[in-house]
């Protein structure tokens, strides 16, 4: 008798304790996957960049091995058979002739390395500025949030125009305009939540220790920092692949041996009005995809990690 | 006056049996369970209770403006024998800031703080009344010299920001008062005023309802300022009227356990240097009602009888309460609950 | 408010100072003058004549006196391709540009506003949720896509509308604009709805938002109760709350919108002046970006000015903050 009455009250008394022993991580997890729209983008995108990373091995041509691109089958219809008779265009060729599946994905392949990477560089840049203004401020600081709020008033279209006008083409060049446009977001954020971080206990706790100013700074308010860091890396990557996109279809960004998804787009323009419409469309909705599916897991990560939001 | 004279006065406005309920994700909010009150015409009603009884909502529900997730589920309004409850949204805003008035809690959010003084007062007329835009006019100036505003032609040309809370406050009692109304509902209106302000503000709302016969149901939760103000007092517990009576009576010798409850605490009541009387517990949750009366969790004279809702009971002329166990009542048999 | 609007002239005159400053160090230290600002076609013998012109042997702070001296008398160096004053191309172009940023300024408000304003009163429709999709996707899609995406559908496949160029001008009211002809109107709507489609998403938003937070004041509720009708709250007593936010943003990105038409004018082959920018980036046709960069950023100082303007004026408590302070 006794027993029996013991085994549901203890099953109930796990279940009541199961979310308590959560791990943070667990807990994000379970928040983020609230949301299946979230969960599916989140799916995605582990999969456009899988498919970016491996797609050397995957593609059934090298589309800049010119030995094996035959001028020949250019502009063909999606679904036609290679002239070689070894693969069909799913997508149909490009103007040169290239398989348009395949050089879609090594188009991916650049446009993602190139946001990622500008991503990271400005991250790194702009947090470590953004730290420093919080940490020593005075005029520092206001110098430094003056240049911010100055380099924010203008569109970022038009400082990456212009710093590409002064630097010429190139990847590297693209990189460095990509960075300088992004890099104020940065520093901004962190600034705002360092200064909110410097103010909790904790911090006067780790000075009270002794801790000198880089531990402090990078060992205990850097990470505290992070979860507003987190959703400005995605939403600023987003923004970082539309734009250089955007500057290779205005024919100023990455040279025509490294076509981004902006460049194949930008090369099947001319092709638009004949009607032959693939060579732009399929590039653009890879890149469509790609920033969309971006910026939903960025929509989430902010609501999940939003402390204000959170119960 | 006699007897059958009372009977012929047809009352302003009675509400009867009135529930309002709001219909949550968390569960049914009973805001107003069955509320029954009534003004007359030059009278003033004061409606007593702590925040979340449902006296606000009260005065929502009466002019219709109850948004979802609330509805009004049961009961009637009735202005001047005209049933509110059933008439139609049209009907219901010809009625409201022209015969029915409300004036908020804050001056400083009820005018529109990019519209002029001028515009928000002639707009108030224009949409009940077919006049000339002088006329309109004329009715502003004369509505802010009427609550004591001087010069009145100036303040018209400012824009709410311009004035002060109670100088807010008097423009929007003017434009309460600028149509002439049957009734006003008066939504705690002096407490967020200061004291000195909040007097005047009384003694100008009290004059100009004997002065116009406009009735007044003036919602509070400040018994003192009801004390000297209201003809007749209504408490409000837990979406339920719990005593009502004239202003005196109630003051003198509350009936209700809470009603005593809430006079006990007016720090006047209490001798210097005392503990402030406090009415013990918390408001409960209005999803979450105790069984019975609802206030039997707090009261600190509860009988077994409270378990049960108990029914209003008139006790004395216009003098009714929701009570077993009323004070001062000499108790019901009930031996074995006397120590 | 002159007090004010003269010293907000002051701190723009800064700011035209700051960047010019910024200018001239871009072009002078991180980039080479010598290869900047004179024609690469040219012999040694014209290059030394230019360095000596320019001033480039001089010092440094010489330098920036004389770009500031020829800056100042509009003399922003001659095209290399066209032959003629960069300044004046510029400008021959500006009108089309402009007409352009009215017009997608325009749609944004007229498509914006009731759009926004509806997914604000009726928040759980199915209608204002489909108009908050759209408006996430207009976020998320590249300006130049869809502007490809435009001329297949308008243009290649149904033929509506034309793909490229600018209509025929009319002037009215002494002002010279395509928006006064048919034909003219045909070619701008697309490129001006394509400029149009972030800001107008962006209106959606900001209207939305203003309208369910304004929809639960108290000044909303008091005016109900005052039996005013709903179309006069609506459109009165919460649009012109909504209106300020929305005028003062719009504003703002009007600068934003002069810069993006760089790539809704390069696919619409519309002749403008960012048109003309991408032109000179990919002829090495250095004059004229720098008399680009430096009308841009005086347009930018003269937008935000009038902006607060225009925001002190629709704005009742700030005019008043602003004459007693």
């Amino acid at each position: 008798m006794s027993t029996t009455d013991a085994g549901p009250a203890v099953a109930e008394d796990a279940a009541v304790r199961r979310p308590a022993v959560q791990t943070p991580f667990q807990r994000f997890v379970a928040d983020y996957t609230e949301s299946r729209l979230a969960t599916i983008a989140f799916v995605a995108l582990i999969v456009t960049m899988l498919l970016a990373l491996i797609a050397p091995w995957i593609v059934p041509q090298n589309p800049y091995d010119l030995a094996q691109v035959d001028i020949m089958d250019s502009r063909l219809v999606p679904g036609t058979p290679a002239s070689s008779g070894k693969y069909t265009h799913w997508l149909g060729t490009d103007g040169a002739g290239r398989d348009l599946v395949s050089a879609m994905l090594y188009g991916l392949r650049i446009s993602l390395a190139v946001g990622v990477m500008s991503g990271l560089i400005a991250m790194a840049l702009g947090a470590a500025i953004g730290l420093v203004a919080a940490y020593v401020g005075g005029k520092v600081e206001s110098l430094i949030m003056r240049i911010v709020d100055l380099q924010l008033s203008f569109p970022a279209i038009l400082v990456a125009l212009m710093l590409i006008a002064i630097l010429g083409k190139g990847v590297d060049k693209i990189i460095i305009a990509l960075v300088t446009v992004q890099w104020a977001y940065y520093a901004r954020t962190v600034r705002g939540s360092a200064l909110v971080e410097s103010r909790k206990e904790y911090v006067e706790a780790a000075r009270c220790l002794g801790l000198s100013n880089g531990r402090i700074l990078f060992g205990h308010i850097l990470p505290n920092c992070l979860p507003p860091l987190i959703v400005v890396v995605t939403v600023q990557t987003a923004h970082a692949i539309s734009l250089e996109a955007t500057l290779s279809f205005l024919g100023v960004g990455l040279p025509q041996t490294e076509p981004s998804l902006g460049l194949l787009i930008s090369n099947g323009f001319q092709y638009m009005l004949s009607g032959e419409y693939w060579i732009s469309f399929f590039p653009g909705l890879v890149l469509l995809m790609t920033i969309v599916v971006i910026n939903l897991v960025g929509d989430q990560l902010r609501d999940v990690l939003n402390p204000r939001l959170s119960k | 006056m006699s007897g059958s004279d009372q009977a012929a006065i047809e009352p302003t406005l009675a509400v009867s049996g009135l529930k309002t309920h709001f219909f949550t994700k968390a569960g049914v909010v009973k805001a107003v369970d069955g509320v029954s009150l009534h003004v007359n015409p030059g009278e003033i009603l004061g409606l007593v209770g702590e925040s979340g009884s449902g006296k606000s909502i009260t005065g929502f529900s009466i002019l219709g403006l109850i948004d979802a997730p609330g509805r009004i589920v049961e009961g009637s309004i009735r202005y001047k024998g005209r049933e509110l409850t059933t008439s139609s949204d049209e009907e219901l805003r010809s009625l409201r800031g022209d015969r029915i008035a409300m004036i908020f809690q804050d001056p400083m959010m009820t005018l529109n703080p990019v519209l002029r003084i001028d515009t928000q007062m002639i707009e108030t007329v224009h949409v009940h009344h077919r006049v000339s835009k002088a006329e309109a006019l004329e009715r502003a100036r004369a509505a802010l010299a009427e609550v004591g505003i001087p010069s009145p032609e100036s303040r018209l040309k400012n824009y709410p920001h311009e004035l002060s809370g109670g100088m807010r406050q008097r423009v929007a009692i003017a434009i309460a008062f600028i149509n002439k109304p049957d009734l006003i509902i008066a939504d705690e209106p002096t407490t967020a005023l200061d004291v000195t302000i909040q007097a005047q503000i009384l003694a100008e709302a009290q004059a100009l309802c004997a002065r116009t016969g406009t009735a007044m149901i003036w919602i509070t939760h400040d018994l003192a300022v009801v004390s000297s103000l209201a003809d007749r007092i209504a408490v409000m517990y837990a979406g339920r009227i719990v005593e009502t009576g004239r202003t005196a009576d109630v003051v003198s010798a509350p009936r209700h356990p809470y009603t005593q409850g809430l006079i006990n605490s007016v720090p006047s009541h209490n001798v210097r240097g005392s503990r402030l009387n406090q009415i013990p517990g918390m408001t409960p949750s209005l999803i979450n009602l105790p069984k019975g009366c609802a206030f039997r969790t707090r009261c600190p004279q509860a009988i077994d009888a409270c378990l049960e809702p108990p029914p209003i009971r008139e006790i004395g002329p216009g003098r009714e309460v929701r009570c077993f166990n009323p004070v001062g009542v000499a108790r019901p048999a009930t031996a074995e609950a006397a120590p | 408010m002159t007090a004010y609007i003269i010293r907000r002239l002051m701190q723009s005159a800064a700011v035209v100072l700051a960047m010019s400053v910024i200018v001239f160090l871009g072009l002078h230290v991180v980039g080479d003058p010598v290869y900047l600002l004179i024609d690469p076609q040219a012999d040694q013998a014209e290059i030394e004549r230019t360095i000596r012109r320019l001033g480039l042997d001089q010092p440094i702070w010489m330098q920036y006196f004389h770009f500031l001296k020829g800056a100042l008398s509009g003399d922003l160096g001659k095209s290399f391709v066209h032959g003629t004053s960069a300044l004046k191309l510029i400008v021959e172009r500006m009108p089309a540009t402009l007409e352009i940023a009215i017009a997608a300024t325009l749609m944004a408000i007229l498509l914006g506003i009731p759009l926004g304003l509806y997914a604000g009163l009726k928040p759980d429709s199915f209608a204002s949720k489909s108009i908050m999709a759209t408006s996430i996707l207009g976020f998320s899609l590249p300006t130049f896509w869809v502007g490809i995406m435009m001329i297949m559908v308008f243009a290649v496949m149904l033929g509506w509308l034309p793909s490229t160029g600018r209509g025929p001008t009319a002037t009215f009211l002494g002002i010279t604009s395509s928006l006064f002809t048919i034909d003219g109107l045909r070619h701008i709507t697309m490129p001006a709805l394509n400029l149009a489609l972030l800001k107008i998403s962006l209106v959606i938003r900001l209207t939305r938002a203003g309208t369910r937070e304004a929809i639960h004041q108290d000044y909303i509720k008091f005016a109900r109760a005052k039996g005013i009708p709903t179309s006069r709250i609506v459109g009165v007593h919460l649009l012109k709350n909504i209106m300020i936010p929305v005028v003062t943003v719009l504003g703002l990105e009007f600068g934003s919108l002069i810069a993006f038409s760089v790539v809704t004018e390069t696919i619409f082959a519309w002749p403008g002046m960012g048109k003309l920018l991408i032109d000179s980036i990919q002829t090495l046709d250095r004059p004229i970006i720098v008399a680009y960069l430096i009308i841009i950023v005086m347009l930018f100082v003269v937008i935000n000015l009038i902006v607060d303007i225009l925001y002190s004026i629709l704005d009742p408590r700030v005019r008043i903050g602003e004459k007693s302070a």
